[in-house]
């Protein structure tokens, strides 16, 4: 149980800088995942929180309290790795008891052998419990993992990218078993993935981080379909958010370089008349139909089975829609599209940033 | 197709295996030599050309252990009788066991010299080895100021060849009192190794990933005990390959040895070929003596094997 904040942490190695005043939030119980390009910082900011790594600037607060002079033993957080998180010399069940058996814990020998039982039947590993564990597989190793982040009961769990080595069908299973292990716990989690996916379908909040900043935070809704600027809208989303430059003149989208026109339905808050923008779209918000006004060209269709991905061709501008798998189209047909005006999102074209979030 | 050996190939296999016979066989004929010289009858010791075949007998190692004198005359019947069967291989020889005023036999120091070499060696390998471990530890995972130089400095202290500076060290030896010590040849050896030692530890504690210390950090223990419970079960294979070398350099060093000990704390490699006999040199009874002395090597480097298999690959193999 807790609650983890940072204030303003910096973090530099030398004269390269990792993280750049950040401030994270993270309620208690709350299952946060932090969103990130590779070399954005993520496992930076997890091993700063778990004390392994100390903040340049800043400060960590778990419950309010300053654990700056707090080890890595004291803080009581519990760290699952991407790999070599398990000790390779050490059977599944030593590797499960390891934690529980240090002299901070004293936790007595009969409560340990219950506790691994549990966390074994939970995890579905109790087979395994004999065995060495380098000769697991990928998603047992990441099972046994976890397992042993569990069996403490700490106060936070931090975990980085502890899936990304798994092929997708384990990925998957695993994610669904994990969201339910923090929801039965009510534990505070910390999520670190460079996997859009992984955070949309997982996070309560999502922490977007880009060169050690963090862009935004929120819920995978406000992430979603608002996101603060540009890079966020092609962080996230699979496929990402549509991004055209243009205008807006008179009531209406007018796209440049592209020409073409769209009806624009939004408050035109004052000044934004004539401003070069950029009008983000998403691509199940792009409307591909008869009589649309704008025409595009086939370029390519992915069938995803409960829907299709058409990639459109603009000029020499590719779009991104999704159409029902029922449709029938092939490469090169000519199509007519048009947006939902009231999902687009206009972002300042100098900037990247979202008018919205500007005020 | 990668497994099949073309004919050229198979050939080319055959060269090499007929090679490295050639080679091992070079390399043991001295083996050879000294294992079959130390069970040799004195007077076939020195043949020219060497005699190949006899029977082997154990007088050179009746004689290695015990003291002998010169016989002015041959024993009496009754004498002879009276002796134990291996005091008669001395007689046979034309040397008798010393004996003190109680009858009892006395003993050659070889016995000594040798648990002076099995000590020094021994404990010297146990400090360089652990020393070197805690050394190369700091320096692979901790930020270490100049850690360059100082690992420079450490492999520069084997630049100089170690009997340049004998003649100092003697004086300086023998002004603290720690000539003919064992520990004065323990702190000697350690020295020598501990170069060696840590960057041969610092190779493989950089293979172990930090992550697994780090993990046991997390869980709640201790650097230390991190240390002990991770890094040193990881780096077992390293640490028993840099204790076979650093034990065979204690074992086989001479020259300080000479210098720096005479009695007390004298080892085996200056005391065997100053044991040339009484009179003329018998080179059975160095044979018997150098022959024992290669054993202790042969037997810790057997009971290591598969450790130092992997550890010898410096890490290049890891599983
Ligand atoms: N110990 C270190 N010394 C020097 N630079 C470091 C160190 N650790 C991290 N960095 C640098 O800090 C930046 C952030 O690294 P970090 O490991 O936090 O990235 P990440 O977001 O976890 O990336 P990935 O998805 O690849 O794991 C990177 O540019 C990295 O090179
Ligand atoms: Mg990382």
């Amino acid at each position: 149980m807790a609650h983890i904040q940072l204030k303003n942490v910096t973090k530099k190695f030398g004269n390269h800088t990792a993280l750049r005043h950040l401030d994270l939030d993270i309620a208690d119980g709350e299952f946060f995942v932090l969103l990130g390009e590779t070399g954005a910082g993520k496992t930076t900011t997890l091993r700063i929180i778990a004390g392994l790594e100390k903040p340049t600037e800043g400060q960590v607060l778990i419950d309010g309290v300053d654990v700056a002079d707090w080890g890595a033993a004291e803080r009581d957080v519990a760290l699952v790795l991407q790999q070599y998180s398990l000790y390779p010399r050490y059977t599944v069940r030593q590797n499960l008891e390891f934690p529980l058996k240090s002299k901070l814990r004293r936790v007595p020998d009969a409560e340990i052998a219950e506790r691994v039982a549990r966390v074994a039947k939970t995890l579905r590993i109790e087979h395994l419990l004999e065995r060495k564990t380098d000769k697991l597989s990928g998603g047992e190793m990441q099972r046994v993992s976890i397992g042993r982040a569990i069996v403490r009961k700490p106060r936070v769990f931090l975990m980085d990218e502890p899936l990304s080595a798994l092929d997708a069908k384990l990925r998957e299973a695993l994610r669904t078993e994990l969201k339910n292990i923090q929801m039965n716990l009510g534990q505070t989690f910390l999520f670190v993935t460079h996997d859009q996916i992984e955070a949309m379908s997982m996070g309560d909040k999502i922490g977007v981080l880009n060169h050690g900043h963090l862009v935004q935070t929120g819920t995978p809704n406000e992430i979603y379909n608002n996101p603060k600027n540009t890079f966020v809208a092609r962080a996230v989303g699979s496929p990402p958010m549509n991004l055209i430059d243009g205008k807006l003149v008179s009531g209406r989208a007018v796209m440049a370089p592209l020409n073409f026109e769209l009806p624009y339905e939004g408050a035109a808050n004052g000044n934004v008349e004539g401003r070069a923008l950029t009008f983000g779209i998403r691509p199940e918000d792009l409307v591909v139909e008869s009589g649309a006004p704008v025409e595009a060209k086939v370029h390519d269709v992915e069938n995803h089975g409960v829907e299709k991905i058409l990639t459109l061709r603009v000029g020499d501008a590719m779009l991104r829609a999704t159409v029902p798998a029922q449709t029938h189209l092939a490469i090169e047909d000519a199509v007519r599209f048009s947006w939902n005006p009231e999902k687009v999102v206009l972002f300042d074209q100098k900037s990247g940033n979202s008018l919205k979030h500007a005020g | 197709m990668a497994a099949v050996q073309t004919s050229g190939e198979k050939a080319l296999n055959r060269v090499a295996i007929v090679a490295v016979l050639v080679i091992t066989l070079i390399f043991l004929a001295p083996i050879y030599w000294i294992v079959s010289t130390s069970f040799k009858p004195r007077n076939l010791s020195t043949t020219i050309p060497p005699t190949i075949v006899f029977t082997p007998e154990v007088s050179p190692f009746v004689k290695l252990f015990t003291k002998r004198s010169q016989l002015r005359e041959p024993p009496t019947a009754e004498e002879y009788a009276a002796a134990p069967w291996w005091e008669r291989m001395v007689f046979d020889g034309g040397e008798k066991v010393v004996r003190d005023g109680k009858g009892n036999v006395q003993w050659s120091a070889y016995p000594n010299r040798f648990m002076n070499s099995l000590i020094v060696a021994i404990t010297s390998t146990v400090l360089a080895v652990s020393m070197g471990t805690i050394t190369a530890y700091g320096f692979s995972r901790f930020r270490v100021k100049g850690e360059a130089d100082m690992l420079f400095f450490i492999l520069s202290t084997r630049m100089l060849p170690p009997v340049v500076v004998a003649i100092p060290m003697f004086l300086m030896y023998r002004a603290v009192g720690l000539n003919d010590t064992h520990w004065g040849l323990i702190i000697l050896y350690t020295a020598f190794n501990l170069s060696f030692s840590v960057w041969l530890m610092k190779g493989f504690i950089d293979e172990i990933p930090k992550e697994y210390e780090e993990a046991a950090l997390v869980d709640g223990y201790t650097r230390m005990e991190a240390f002990f419970k991770i890094v040193i079960p990881e780096a077992a294979t390293g640490i028993a390959a840099t204790a076979v070398f650093c034990f065979i350099t204690a074992w086989n060093e001479y020259a300080f040895a000479l210098i720096m000990t005479n009695r007390r704390a004298q080892t085996a490699p200056p005391f065997i070929p100053s044991q040339v006999g009484s009179g003329l040199p018998d080179w059975t009874v160095i044979a018997a003596g150098t022959f024992l002395f290669l054993l202790p090597v042969a037997i810790f480097t057997f009971l290591l094997r598969n450790h130092l298999l992997r550890g010898m690959s410096f890490g290049a193999i890891r599983k």
